[in-house]
């Protein structure tokens, strides 16, 4: 057709011209005719004289002649063209080709990936599709080929190497058969699991739990705290290859930019991987104090921010060498790591010191009377407490970090733990164009996780919709569990927003714990129902119930068995020991008269009773009969 | 006898076993056991494995997965009197391949999963178990 109308342009002035020249020739002929009546001569034509019938061949040369001519010149110009063009196809083909000739190397098991890039529109030249032949080139031998270090397309990439991921991970490979998962972590580190880096394993008798990380829970059972051994993953390189799929785990690699439009990352070493789904799963990096931080170097050096496996091994080591730590932060961590810490000093001499601004430990979370009774139980476990500080300078003098508090106090101390919160990692924002949420910080998502289009986000960094609670960021561990495995389901096309409430625990020494779950700031009114504690109400004997060690796996693992038991034994009550008046007991946190946060205080596999009160969000007149519910009498 | 006691906005109350012995007047939503929103257990509600179900723990996602599948897939299905009495060839995919990542799946789970297919076919020759 575009032949049709090229040729048509073309001749289109040849028509035009010849159409006039043949009017012209026929006004001649008729002028001629008319001229050949009239006696008197008219001035016509200035082309020759009129004449006879050699005018008349004359002009049947000069017509033939023209037509010819105007054929052989649309002809001309027309196959000029088609050259023109063929050669303009063959050169965009033959480009084409020098840039795929490298990707094709790898074989065509990249699905849907290889396609894409084949089907770009080639005049647009995407400058990514240079970025990779070199790198490839180099690396790629005559006859046979490396497969490069970087896959680089991966199906499923998830960005972070933790929780959230490795639970992500599995949900994906569960659901979509042969699924290729990519991890990229910026650890040296498999996923593992954090609850027991500040707990369980600093009670281990294992000499050399810092080179094991094995933990021994309270059954007797032992686990490792990663989450699979190195055999369950395929290597980065293979992953494109492995016939039934897999997950791959890439360490020491970092993402420092984000491409949504043409759906790649780039990493930190330069290379680039495409994916089809993303999950943003970074993870957060523990905050500091801006006192150590302007406090220079030797107070840097001898200051911990605890996060990561290499953490806990090197304050593992550091708290037998040193005569004095100190706890900076009233936290879940602070807390934690003090009694652990507290227990260890037992053996050792070691000073404890856990100093923060609340009135008593885990006072943003607690209501105030159990804040403080918990705080009498830290104490017990050998910390030195000190409530109402706030830091105002540190500095290396003697050999000595000093502590100044505001309120004129010193703390002389050989280490410090800073537990002062969790900044989400956020840096990918800019580059992927994604909305950061200002209130609870971590990137904004709905309340299916997703962010955009191919983009999930899950774990501390999620800042999502909870259709029960309202929008709110969640740094625990079953969350990340639970946030990840849903992402991953939305990720292998489920739609499901987030429903299942996560729970968090925490256990103080292990005679005293409790888990809890939804919304619980001690901002918010409460009740509390307590009955009184015995010798079977501790996180020990619940363990020991449930056989795992660690409590969100209590729930689901009850599914599979059909929900063991726990055995009813009387349990004889104890003599009342002073300041235990809370032993055991359901605290209920109230928006709007609303119960929006439960913690079972000494309490335990009751999570599902509370789990559903909190979905059903009604208003209850009488929370003494809904603690009814919780039997806190009874084991 | 319960009591109860105001600390500012905390409500604190002490309660005996007598106390919370009668029945609680809390009423609670009835559950809806085909809520979409909601984790399901091991069999969906339209008869299919939920092989994301946490009590599975990673055995659908390993790298036994698959051969995990296809077995526990036509053990649930199978109709046989003796069920799974057909899927010897998958469970004995599905060990070989398990065989050989002794470190995921120990011993001892290759004893249950040989438990079962004793229990799927009886009379069958065993392979024996792999060294440990």
């Amino acid at each position: 057709m575009l032949k049709c109308r090229a040729a048509w342009q073309k001749l289109a002035p040849l028509v035009r011209s010849s159409s006039t020249l043949c009017r012209k020739s026929a006004k001649q002929t008729v002028l001629k005719c008319e001229s050949s009546f009239r006696p008197t001569q008219r001035a016509s034509m200035s082309s020759g004289p009129p004449g006879g019938s050699s005018d008349n061949l004359l002009y049947y040369l000069l017509v033939g002649g023209t037509v010819i001519g105007g054929g052989v010149y649309a002809y001309s110009t027309l196959h000029g063209d088609k050259v023109r063009y063929q050669e303009r196809i063959a050169e965009i083909v033959s480009r084409q080709n020098k840039e795929l000739t490298p990707t094709e190397l790898q074989p065509t098991e990249k699905g849907e990936g290889g396609s894409e890039k084949e089907t770009a529109p080639p005049s647009e030249a995407p400058p990514v599709e240079t970025e990779q032949p070199p790198l490839e080139a180099v690396e790629s031998a005559p006859e046979t080929v490396p497969r490069p270090e970087v896959p680089p397309h991966a199906p499923y990439l998830l960005i972070g190497g933790g929780t959230a991921s490795f639970a992500a991970a599995r949900s994906i490979r569960a659901r979509d058969p042969g699924a290729r998962v990519l991890i990229v972590s910026e650890e040296a580190e498999l996923p593992y699991m954090r609850p027991p880096l500040s707990k369980e394993l600093w009670f281990s008798d294992d000499p050399n739990v810092n080179e094991t990380l094995r933990f021994k829970q309270w059954n007797g059972k032992e686990r490792s705290i990663y989450f699979q051994p190195p055999s369950f993953y395929v290597s980065p390189q293979d992953l494109p290859y492995v016939e039934n799929g897999g997950v791959a785990v890439l360490n020491r690699k970092k993402v420092v930019h984000m491409d949504v439009r043409e759906n790649k990352v780039r990493l930190d070493d330069g290379s680039e991987i495409s994916y089809e789904k993303c999950l943003i799963a970074t993870g957060g990096s523990p905050r500091n104090l801006q006192a150590i931080e302007r406090a220079g170097e030797e107070v840097i050096k001898r200051t911990t921010l605890f996060r990561k496996i290499e953490d806990f091994k090197s304050l593992e080591k550091i708290s037998k060498d040193v005569k004095s730590i100190t706890i900076i932060g009233g936290g879940f961590m602070g807390s934690e790591l003090a009694c652990a810490l507290g227990r260890r000093a037992r053996e050792s001499g070691l000073e404890v010191n856990q100093l923060f601004p609340e009135g008593g430990n885990m006072g943003k979370v607690l209501p105030e009377y159990l804040s403080n009774w918990t705080t009498d139980k830290v104490k017990t476990e050998g910390v030195n407490v000190l409530t109402d500080s706030v830091v105002k300078s540190v500095s290396y003098q003697d050999d000595k970090l000093e502590i100044k508090l505001k309120d004129g106090r010193v703390v002389k101390t050989d280490h410090i733990v800073a537990a002062v919160g969790l900044e989400p990692n956020v840096e990918l924002a800019k580059s992927a164009g994604l909305e950061v949420d200002s209130d609870f910080g971590g990137f904004r998502v709905n309340a299916e996780l997703q962010a955009r289009s191919n983009i999930w986000v899950a774990g501390d960094a999620a800042c999502f919709y909870d259709i029960r609670l309202g929008r709110r960021r969640v740094e625990h561990h079953d969350h990340a569990v639970v946030s990840g495995r849903l992402a991953g389901e939305n990720m292998s096309g489920a739609n499901k927003p987030y429903w299942h409430q996560s729970m968090f625990w925490s256990d103080l020494g292990p005679d005293v714990g409790y888990e809890a779950i939804g919304i619980v700031d001690s901002s918010l009114p409460t009740v509390g129902v307590f009955a009184k504690a015995t010798a079977k109400d501790t996180p020990k004997a619940a363990a020991e119930e449930s056989g795992t060690g660690i409590r969100s796996e209590n729930e689901t693992e009850a599914v599979a068995s059909g929900a063991s038991e726990s055995t009813k034994t009387p349990s004889s009550p104890q003599v009342p020991q002073q300041g235990e008046d809370y032993g055991k007991g359901v605290i209920f946190y109230l928006r709007d008269n609303v119960v929006v946060g439960i913690i079972l205080w000494n309490v335990f596999n009751r999570m599902p009773i509370a789990r559903k009160i909190i979905k059903d969000g009604e208003e209850h007149t009488d929370l003494n009969e809904v603690a009814k519910l919780f039997n806190i009498h009874e084991d | 006898m319960s009591y109860c006691k105001q600390q500012g906005k905390d409500k604190i109350i002490f309660v005996t076993k007598e106390d919370h012995e009668t029945p609680s007047s809390a009423e609670l939503i009835a559950e809806d056991p085909n809520d979409p929103y909601e984790d399901q257990g091991l069999i969906l509600p339209n008869g299919e494995v939920n092989w994301n179900c946490p009590c599975l723990g990673g055995m659908a996602s390993g790298p036994c997965g698959e051969q995990f599948k296809s077995a526990f897939s036509c053990f649930h299905y199978s109709e046989e009197e003796v069920k799974g009495s057909e899927c010897i060839e998958q469970f004995r995919t599905m060990q070989e391949c398990m065989q050989r990542y002794p470190e995921l799946y120990p011993q001892e789970e290759d004893e249950e999963d040989k438990q079962s297919n004793r229990n799927a076919a009886e009379g069958e020759e065993q392979p024996s178990p792999a060294s440990s």
